[in-house]
């Protein structure tokens, strides 16, 4: 239930209208016998236009699930280079709905050979044993990907379950104009925002530094990240679960204290009314990621040239710590029967000059891969204020927590979200709510027969 | 059965009635020959075969593997990530108790009861006020009121819900600005409190025209000489509404009635939609919402299966009980 990239990316979707809509269309019609059974290489072929198949005696179909938009446009280039792997996108709400879907596929034993998958979620999945091992087709990318992604994608093993694609470090946007109209400065420690939200209450009540989404886990994920929580830590065959740990604490405390005084509201982001709220100047700065460039030009139209990426603040002054707010990989599903296939096609997907190229000015991501620098030269065109977007990204992205996630987080951001929803209603505490995450987590995993020490 | 027995009876001229087998018997006893005699009573089986294959294969089967899910479980060895790390295992009736001490199901049923009590009786009201008001003398605008109450049943409950929630939510809402202009401000309808009627209005507003279209069937059912003696006898309008027309469509009564509580106690669509909208609406918040929650978001289809049978059975027996002690009083005499 990662809101991440996600609800964003949905809307894109959405409003991308024909082009996108006609793909959706013609991706659910032809899908018919390549998703619902993954079949050998001679089925697939017998399907394909005869033409194609004279070209290449056999010919693989991989289906490939995906939210990102303008996917199709990357995979048409793989396509038209490779006539004996065809790579189909068939497009996704976004990644929890993806997740959902994908989870039941497997399990019903149809999934896709392919996947967008969010690195909190590869846990899950492999617990499952939906992924296939693709180590020994591309374990070779090691050296190509900054070493807290690969760990992600490997969760420390000598498996690889997953090719990384985007990394997501967080990042503070704020309005520029409306820091300059109500004297605020740009914070760099979250005492300075703190204290910006109770000047700005002060002075309008009614505008906000933001929202406290309670429907954004993995936001509030990130934010312990860069105080220091770990809340999933594996040794030997034993799993701790710290969600509610000192850091987490002070994450959540703080917040509750800026919703408390009103210098951040405490509705749900991604709803009509934070959009309005975000593009008319209610919301003047945003906790976020830099794969927001995407999700602004739908959310906020008109403050073009108006928004700014900062930094996280910090905790301490003249720290450089960042928490990850989603982010996602390639993954080849166990029960495709052309693995290698769908492996040469990840590793293309992702470190190919062409495809990171194509994903950063398409699809609005920042590429995982470390050699991607010929894709980042332009600023998203929504922030061409800044032109050393990417150069910030970059630097923030070194600066990104390592994470390590647990086999159940679906399970702990739901009760995130039915827990801290009412906390949030009501500016109640925010310590109950973490701790009623944190016993879910450990009920569910003892559960299931997981070895679990809380921490 | 009425078809066996009426089959039987062409039969037992040709094989039993004495006559001897004669040519005008052959047209019957070829007839026989097929289902009758040799095959003796397969015939009514034959024709039933369909349905009850049908019947099996998409209900007693889901049900039947619905069961066997909720009475296992997946077990884990060590960190659960290495190949073979999760198995499927017997585990009795722990999810049974589990789901019967699960808070958030239990708060999810509390709500669903108070739910179906705010909006059963109000949808039902109104319903039947449109009902009467349509069915008295000289109404003006009938036809046109007829449709329009219905038109919203037609809208899917996905839009409405969407509209809905536009409405209720301040910024993008009418409302606030209407209001201003007297004076007043909007409350916030997604309280803790509040956002259960908010939910209720929707079902309300979706429902009442199906339910007054059944009750005004059920009125202009009822002979009109009833009436006519009704006002000889000096009876009013609303003394003829309270004392004949609605004693006169108590089935239909009951028959809204216990569909529209099945119904309610099933809702999903409307909180579904409205919960990336508002905090109040928990993923968890109704109980067919916390069983898609736990089959879909947490993976654990067992004790979704476990929920879900709980919930057939609740609803099975209380949709038995209900329809009995209505039929010993309603249809009582018919």
């Amino acid at each position: 239930m990662s809101h991440t990239p996600t609800r964003r990316r949905r809307r894109a979707v959405a409003i991308a209208g024909a082009s996108l809509a006609a793909l959706v269309a013609a991706g659910c019609s032809s899908s018919g016998s390549s998703s619902s059974t993954p079949p050998a290489a001679g089925t697939a072929s017998a399907a394909a236009p005869a033409a194609s198949q004279a070209a290449s005696g056999q010919q693989v179909k991989l289906t490939f699930w995906t939210w990102v938009p303008n996917m199709d446009k990357v995979v048409a280039v793989w396509n038209k280079a490779h006539p004996d792997i065809q790579v189909q996108v068939q497009v996704q709400a976004g990644g929890d709905a993806l997740l959902t879907k994908l989870l039941t596929a497997a399990k019903a034993g149809n999934p896709p050979d392919l996947a967008q998958v969010e690195y909190q979620v590869l846990p899950t999945l492999v617990s499952n044993n939906y992924l296939a091992d693709i180590s020994k087709y591309d374990g070779n990318l090691k050296s190509d990907f900054p070493a807290g992604n690969w760990n992600q994608v490997t969760l420390g093993s000598n498996a690889l379950y997953a090719v990384p694609q985007d990394a997501a470090p967080m990042a503070l946007f704020y309005r520029t104009d409306l820091f300059k109209k109500y004297g605020l400065t740009v914070p760099t420690t979250w005492a300075q925002f703190a204290a910006d939200a109770a000047k700005l209450h002060a002075e309008a009540p009614g505008v906000y530094l933001g929202s406290f989404s309670a429907v954004d886990p993995g936001e509030f994920a990130g934010l312990t990240q860069q105080a220091g929580a770990q809340w999933w830590s594996a040794s030997g065959s034993t799993w701790t679960v710290g969600i509610n740990d000192a850091a987490s604490q002070k994450v959540a405390s703080y917040w509750q204290g800026l919703v408390a005084d009103g210098g951040v509201d405490n509705q749900p982001q991604w709803t009509a009314a934070w959009n309005k709220g975000m593009n008319d100047g209610k919301y003047i700065a945003w906790v976020s990621d830099v794969w927001a460039p995407g999700d602004f030009p739908t959310t906020a139209p008109s403050g073009t040239g108006k928004w700014e990426m900062t930094e996280l603040p910090q905790w301490t002054a003249g720290g450089n710590v960042v928490g990850n707010w989603g982010g996602s990989s390639t993954a080849v599903m166990a029960a495709s029967k052309n693995q290698q296939a769908a492996a040469q096609f990840a590793a293309w997907l992702n470190t190919d000059p062409t495809a990171t190229v194509a994903l950063v000015s398409d699809g609005g991501i920042y590429p995982a891969d470390t050699a991607a620098e010929a894709a980042l030269s332009t600023a998203p065109t929504y922030f061409a204020n800044q032109p050393n977007f990417w150069t910030l990204a970059k630097q923030f992205a070194a600066e990104a927590a390592n994470v390590t996630w647990g086999p159940d987080v679906n399970v702990a951001y739901t009760e995130f979200q039915t827990a801290f929803g009412s906390a949030a209603t009501s500016k109640g505490s925010f310590i109950s709510p973490l701790t009623a995450v944190q016993s879910a987590v450990v009920n569910d995993m003892k559960k299931s027969g997981f070895t679990v020490a809380a921490g | 059965m009425k078809h066996t027995s009426g089959r039987t009876a062409p039969r037992l001229p040709g094989g039993t009635g004495g006559r001897p087998p004669g040519r005008k018997a052959r047209p019957h006893a070829r007839y026989d020959g097929g289902f009758g005699h040799r095959a003796g009573g397969l015939a009514p089986y034959a024709f039933v075969a369909p349905a009850v294959v049908l019947y099996v294969l998409v209900l007693l089967i889901p049900v039947g593997y619905t069961i066997y899910l909720s009475l296992e479980k997946t077990k884990v060895s060590g960190l659960g990530l290495g190949l073979g790390g999760r198995k499927q295992v017997f585990a009795g009736l722990s999810n049974y108790s589990t789901a019967l001490t699960d808070s958030a199901f239990l708060s999810s049923l509390l709500r669903v009861v108070i739910y179906s009590l705010i909006l059963v009786p109000v949808m039902l009201g109104l319903a039947l006020l449109f009902a009467l008001l349509l069915d008295a003398r000289r109404v003006r605008l009938q036809r046109f009121s007829r449709l329009a109450i219905f038109l919203p049943y037609a809208v899917p409950t996905v839009i409405a819900t969407l509209l809905w929630g536009f409405l209720y939510l301040p910024t993008v809402s009418p409302f606030p600005s209407i209001l201003s202009a007297f004076g007043l401000s909007m409350p916030n309808l997604f309280t803790t409190h509040v956002a259960l009627l908010s939910v209720a209005n929707i079902g309300v507003w979706g429902g009442t025209g199906f339910n007054m279209i059944v009750m005004y069937t059920a009125l202009r059912a009822v002979p009109s000489e009833l009436y006519e003696a009704a006002r000889i006898d000096g009876a009013s309008q609303t003394e003829i509404a309270l004392r004949i027309k609605i004693p006169m469509i108590a089935p239909a009564l009951v028959l809204t009635g216990v569909f529209s509580l099945i119904a309610t106690l099933q809702v999903f669509n409307e909180p579904q939609t409205l919960s990336p909208l508002t905090n109040t609406i928990s993923p968890d918040w109704m109980p067919l919402m916390r069983v898609y929650n736990l089959a879909f978001n947490d993976n654990n289809s067992y004790e979704a299966a476990a929920l879900s049978v709980i919930i057939a059975a609740v609803m099975f027996v209380g949709s038995y009980f209900l329809l009995r002690v209505s039929n010993k009083r309603v249809f009582q005499g018919r």
